[in-house]
């Protein structure tokens, strides 16, 4: 595998399996009193981001660096970007100085695609629109499979605008790749308009789901991706999609909330709910960092492709 | 296997074919009683000492070490799991995926780690191991045990103690296992 473009890319449950399986060893390396080993010494890792982050970004980095890799940012507002100079002028430019990966997120779909093609580094896609960010679903599998030592069999409601989500979509692919059934919960406003070939249930009744999931995953609404007015107001969406104390409570015992921020605290979920024991949401970052430790030292690093068909 | 031997065998390559046995259990039985009496003698008693072994060879041989320095000197001293996967300097030359967890949950400042691998080969992943420690803490004095010194050092590293000095060459392999040692050759699987 030299690219982790789609969640596609890993092969399906066996190379989802394997990247959460050296996750377990970067968890272990991560609560070490120096977190940081050699094995990527000498590498370089270019940060591409045309959208904002704050955790994708820093998780990134700090699983570079804890591998002693290079990082390089970039940052777009302050670059030749400005000066009209064109993505693939960009990308080659940073590719000529000689970096071994690039993580890219931009806000239209396909984009890291595109750079594969122009450059030899590898491409890791950290979000390309309302499509895909892989490794967001592999740290939420994670995450869900250290709680209960596997998805097979689990219920996961995934809460929200699942139209504009790119969390959504890699998320479906991976949880239900590793056995587990996913309902896509919202107003029909937000859910995408065709289902054809998603191996997932819907419903537009958040009460008659909450009890029967092992995992409640709410997801932002994406105020900056709404075209049109999809909810008549974020106040009516907090009545019926959000969740609350009251909603939370009335989860089933040893569930868990999720969510992968930056949170919406009084739409998709409650600054009560938040601060719950079993609302997981600071774990899934912490676990952030292991698997894109992972996942970078599979690129890179290890000379193994014991995942992955298609790359 | 020493790790570099381990790299040749499934799921990366061959399949290992025994040619004669070098030592019988009850060899490999006397050869671990002595090293945990030598361990004693050189250390003068087991204040402070500790046993890390190496991922994933030297494990087995950790575990017999700590019950015989518990039969010997009635003391059960901490034990550790180190695997260097992450600190070998051949990533990116051989295939390498981290093996198996690393586990210390004893503070290894101002101890005398004894380092246990089932085989002394090249050395190179007693560098690594030594590397790796560091992350850990700063040990007054690391030591080093091995079951079978092959010989082939590419770096200068000797082990404190030696089950069995086994003079080969560099193509045979040799294997520790619980009912003793074997040496013999890798066959390639045709694929």
């Amino acid at each position: 595998m030299k690219h982790l473009l789609s969640i596609d890319d890993l092969g399906g449950e066996s190379g989802i399996e394997e990247v959460l399986r050296v996750t377990d060893r970067f968890v272990e390396v991560s609560a070490r009193d120096i977190p940081k080993v050699p094995a990527l010494r000498g590498y370089t890792v270019a940060w591409l981001f045309y959208e904002d982050s704050t955790r994708t970004r820093l998780s990134f980095e700090t699983a570079a660096k804890r591998l002693s890799a290079d990082t390089m940012n970039f940052s777009v507002s302050s670059s030749s970007v400005n000066k009209g100079e064109s993505l693939r002028d960009t990308v080659e430019t940073i590719a000529a100085m000689g970096v071994d990966a690039i993580v890219v997120r931009h806000k239209s779909a396909g984009v890291p695609w595109q750079i594969a093609r122009w450059i030899d580094a590898s491409v890791i896609n950290a979000g390309d629109g309302s499509h895909e960010h892989p490794t967001q679903a592999l740290l939420d599998a994670y995450t869900i499979r250290h709680h209960f030592g596997s998805l097979e069999g689990r219920h996961i409601a995934i809460v929200g605008d699942s139209k504009h989500s790119r969390v959504a979509r890699s998320n479906v692919k991976a949880f239900t790749a590793l056995g587990a059934e996913v309902t896509l919960v919202g107003p029909q406003t937000l859910l995408p308009p065709s289902l054809e070939g998603w191996p997932v249930n819907v419903s537009h009744d958040l009460d008659a789901v909450l009890p029967t999931v092992d995992v409640c995953y709410l997801l932002r609404m994406q105020r900056e991706r709404m075209t049109e007015a999809l909810v008549p107001s974020l106040r009516e969406y907090h009545t019926y999609y959000g969740l609350d104390g009251a909603r939370a409570a009335r989860m089933a015992k040893g569930s868990i909330i999720m969510h992968p921020g930056p949170m919406n605290r009084g739409v998709e979920i409650t600054a009560d709910v938040a601060g719950l024991d079993n609302a997981v949401i600071t774990e899934q970052v912490a676990n952030g960092v292991a698997v894109r430790m992972a996942v970078l030292f599979l690129l890179l690093g290890s000379g193994v492709d014991v995942i992955g068909s298609q790359s | 296997m020493a790790e570099r031997e381990r790299r040749l065998t499934p799921p990366f390559g061959g399949v290992f074919i025994p040619r004669s046995e070098v030592m019988n259990a009850s060899d490999l039985r006397r050869a671990i009683k002595r090293i945990g009496h030598e361990i004693v003698e050189r250390n003068h008693g087991l204040d402070d000492v500790v046993l890390v072994g190496l991922q994933t060879g030297g494990l087995p041989l950790t575990s017999r070490i700590g019950h015989t320095l518990v039969e010997i000197e009635g003391v059960e001293v901490p034990m550790g799991a180190l695997d260097v996967a992450l600190y070998r300097d051949d990533i990116g030359l051989r295939p390498v995926l981290p093996e198996a967890v690393t586990e210390i949950d004893f503070d290894m400042n101002g101890k005398v780690v004894v380092l246990v691998d089932d085989v002394l080969f090249t050395g190179r992943t007693v560098r690594a191991a030594l590397d790796a420690l560091h992350a850990y803490g700063r040990p007054r004095a690391v030591q080093l045990a091995v079951m079978i010194d092959r010989g082939h050092r590419e770096l200068p590293i000797r082990p404190d103690y030696v089950g069995k000095n086994l003079p080969t060459r560099r193509d045979e392999m040799v294997n520790v296992h619980a009912d003793g040692v074997d040496i013999g050759e890798v066959r390639k699987e045709d694929r």
